[in-house]
């Protein structure tokens, strides 16, 4: 039981970072920030900070594995040493082994794959730095890097999460309110399709609570859908300006 | 990658929208589950269970070490799966995979989220001794749905537990003799569900795992909480249906947990 | 019908463009009579047809395109060529060989070696198979001088300029000929190379200020007075 720590909300239900339980953090995009890569983009929610790189669709390498009928999507999720609070060894750690995997099931629902057999796309996602919400935010400005890619999508995946601190119902959690908190329910949404596609939790909730956590996250993703839209827009109109010379 | 052939994969989506399944279940049917405990006994604890014809063997071994740092004061858990070989012609030889490693955490989840051992328990010596639960889940046959398989081997195994007893002396650990149950306050059992054609049925098997659109495993425990929940594969759910699945998880979890947990 | 978007409005993967009857047309899927855009572009409205205008685009290679590849490995076969797409082109040895030879490595790299440049036709392409290319017509075959830069391919327009005004007025500053292979790759071939440098300094130029206005004359501008310099220099 925690003795004389810090509330993480106060009685007016304003958090530690000052936001109310239905705020979402702070958000700038950026796209297409690297050359190399067929697609790109970067995220600061808060105080994560997170770069996507899309290559592809190119020749699959090794041979083998390409697939006959579609794209193979290729994913990985890696956090920088310097990310987190005590440095992280650059090998990957199983937790990243597991977002990967799971960010990869997130994304692939939203693009065309069948239309480039035997190729593979690869995604990229470095957490630059780390403050919660990073598998949330790495699909967010994944969905961007593919976008920005030229890589056909039925429609841009968002994600966010919400969870319980403190008894409280709230939206898109820090590392400490995570850390602190009873529950963190992370999950990633197609808005057309009424899609989630990403979707775990841990913690404790009851069924109504349940119920509740899940509302608010699809509230702060869709808030999040129209921001990746007008990031997308404001890159692309200097772009559309010139082709219309 | 096993190749599920495209007859088959028709047979059991009309199957489906029938409400019948290729193997004679209902929707919400589970197949046959067996519980045996006790079955290695140089493990402190350890139950085999046969979920259909998936069977998995979970181990319990317990040693003495040094806490996290951010938690002086709790006992350490850790789960590991290996996919052995034997079990299926799609495991091969190696280091864990990204699905042993998503096994092992989704499992770890539903034990740690729910405080199934009361890790506090386990400590000897505030911030320098502890002892560490090793779960080692051992797939023996991969017939589907080794989630809820090897959720449910894991709890056994823990119930199964029989610990050693340890005394701080003067900075050091002594066994005395005797043996003591392993410290468990709650009992989380996982249901997952897939979804195939828009239906969802629980307990998939593996030609309906190889056809489904994805799958999501909800994770109960004794005062029906939900404390883990994974979505996987590459298709989605909506809202609706996953407030539909964790209903019914809430409603049946209970019988699954009496096969393990005898009061 | 409804449509939701002004004519050439950006749009954005995911966006209802129409509802209705409509064919979905090129960057769009249509879902339960609704027509959604894939990429990121212009919407068009035509009658009965909805398409995007992509803006970001990838080579996808067509049967019939004019393609420039560098040769980027020398097989028993032939040879195989990277056209900038994401499947590598193959050039059978059949098609440069007018008799029928025993095939020898060392033959076919006199013919073509890696690193070589060619401006050839895609024969044919489909989903099991890698694109095929031919040399056999005229003006096909091995690019022996110039220099080739790659541009997206929506900057292309700009390269040409309203109704050929830009890419005119480069050839008569530079006397480079400029040559605009489908897939992206620009070849510019002019007398020597310092031509060829300008010529390309203006596609660079062309390229990064494609946004702005008064661009044909800047680049003009620019051109005269790096001839001067040089003319200066010599």
């Amino acid at each position: 039981m925690p003795k004389k720590e810090e509330r993480m909300i106060d009685k007016d239900g304003v958090r530690i970072d000052g936001r109310k339980f239905d705020e979402l953090r702070p958000i700038k995009i950026e796209i297409g920030v690297l050359s190399n890569a067929d697609g790109s983009a970067y995220i600061e929610q808060g105080k994560n900070k997170i770069l996507a790189a899309v290559y592809g669709p190119h020749e699959v390498h090794p041979k083998h594995l390409a697939l006959p009928d579609r794209s193979l999507l290729r994913c990985r999720y890696h956090m920088a040493p310097f990310s987190v609070d005590e440095r992280k060894s650059p090998a990957p750690s199983r937790r990243e082994v597991e977002l990967s995997k799971v960010i990869r099931e997130a994304l692939e629902p939203s693009i065309f794959l069948e239309y480039y057999p035997r190729t593979s796309i690869d995604l990229f996602i470095e957490v630059l730095q780390a403050h919660g919400g990073t598998r949330c935010a790495g699909i967010t400005v994944a969905s961007l890097a593919l976008a920005d890619a030229g890589i056909p999508m039925r429609d841009l995946t968002v994600a966010c999460a919400a969870g319980k601190v403190e008894g409280q119902l709230v939206l898109d959690l820090t590392d400490e309110e995570d850390k602190k908190g009873e529950a963190d329910v992370p999950l990633a949404y197609m808005p057309n399709l009424g899609a989630i596609t990403l979707f775990q939790m841990d913690g404790q909730l009851t069924l109504e609570e349940f119920e509740k956590v899940i509302s608010l996250s699809l509230d702060g993703s869709k808030q999040l859908y129209q921001l990746q839209k007008e990031s997308l827009k404001a890159k692309y109109v200097a772009v559309k300006e010139d082709v219309e010379e | 990658m096993s190749m599920i052939i495209r007859v088959k994969q028709k047979q059991i989506a009309q199957l489906m929208s029938k409400g019948k399944r290729l193997d004679g279940r209902e929707l919400k049917e589970h197949r046959e589950i067996k519980v045996e405990m006790g079955v290695i006994e140089k493990a402190e604890g350890s139950a085999r269970v046969f979920l259909g014809k998936t069977e998995v063997l979970v181990g319990v071994k317990i040693e003495v070490g040094e806490p996290f740092p951010d938690t002086p004061n709790e006992g350490v858990l850790t789960v590991n799966v290996e996919l052995v070989p034997l079990a299926s012609p799609t495991f091969e030889p190696g280091p864990p995979d990204e699905n042993a490693i998503e096994l092992a955490r989704v499992v770890d989840r539903g034990i740690r989220e729910s405080k199934a051992i009361d890790l506090e328990k386990l400590c000897l010596e505030p911030g320098k001794k502890v002892l560490v639960v090793f779960i080692d889940v051992y797939v023996l046959n991969h017939d589907g749905n080794l989630i809820d398989a090897s959720a449910i081997a894991a709890l056994a195994a823990l119930l199964n537990t029989k610990m050693f007893k340890y005394e701080v002396e003067q900075g050091e650990v002594k066994v005395k003799p005797g043996y003591t149950p392993l410290p468990m306050q709650n009992y989380p059992i996982a249901m997952t569900f897939a979804k195939i054609n828009d239906k969802l049925i629980v307990d998939p098997w593996l030609e309906e795992e190889q056809v489904m659109d994805a799958r999501l495993t909800i994770t109960i425990d004794k005062d029906e909480k939900i404390c883990a929940i994974q979505k996987g594969g590459t298709g989605y759910f909506t809202k609706e249906q996953i407030l539909e699945i964790a209903n019914i998880a809430k409603e049946k979890a209970p019988e699954i947990r009496k096969l393990v947990v005898k009061d | 019908m409804p449509t939701f978007y002004e004519q050439r409005q950006l749009v954005t993967p995911g966006d209802l463009l129409a509802e209705g009857n409509y064919i979905a047309g090129e960057n769009t899927f249509k879902e339960n009579e609704k027509v959604y855009a894939t990429c990121i572009g212009m919407v068009e409205y035509g009658e009965r047809k909805v398409t995007v205008v992509a803006l970001k685009a990838f080579y996808i290679p067509k049967v019939g395109d004019t393609v420039i590849g560098k040769v980027t490995d020398v097989t028993i076969g032939g040879w195989i060529v990277d056209i900038n797409a994401p499947y590598p082109a193959l050039l059978r040895a059949s098609d440069v060989m007018e008799r029928s030879y025993r095939p020898q490595k060392d033959e076919l790299s006199s013919i073509y070696d890696v690193g070589d440049l060619l401006i050839a036709n895609i024969v044919s392409y489909d989903r099991t198979r890698d694109p095929l290319l031919t040399v056999r017509e005229p003006g096909l075959g091995k690019i022996t001088h110039g220099q080739i830069v790659e541009i997206i391919p929506t900057k292309i327009p700009r390269v040409i300029g309203r109704k050929g005004s830009m890419i005119s007025m480069i050839k008569n500053e530079t006397g480079c000929h400029i040559f605009l292979g489908q897939n992206g790759i620009v070849l510019v071939r002019g007398k020597n190379s310092e031509d060829e440098r300008l010529a390309l300094m203006a596609i660079r130029k062309i390229e990064n200020e494609s946004h702005t206005s008064g661009l044909t004359d800047r680049v003009t501008e620019m051109l005269k007075k790096e001839k001067e310099g040089e003319t200066k220099n010599a």
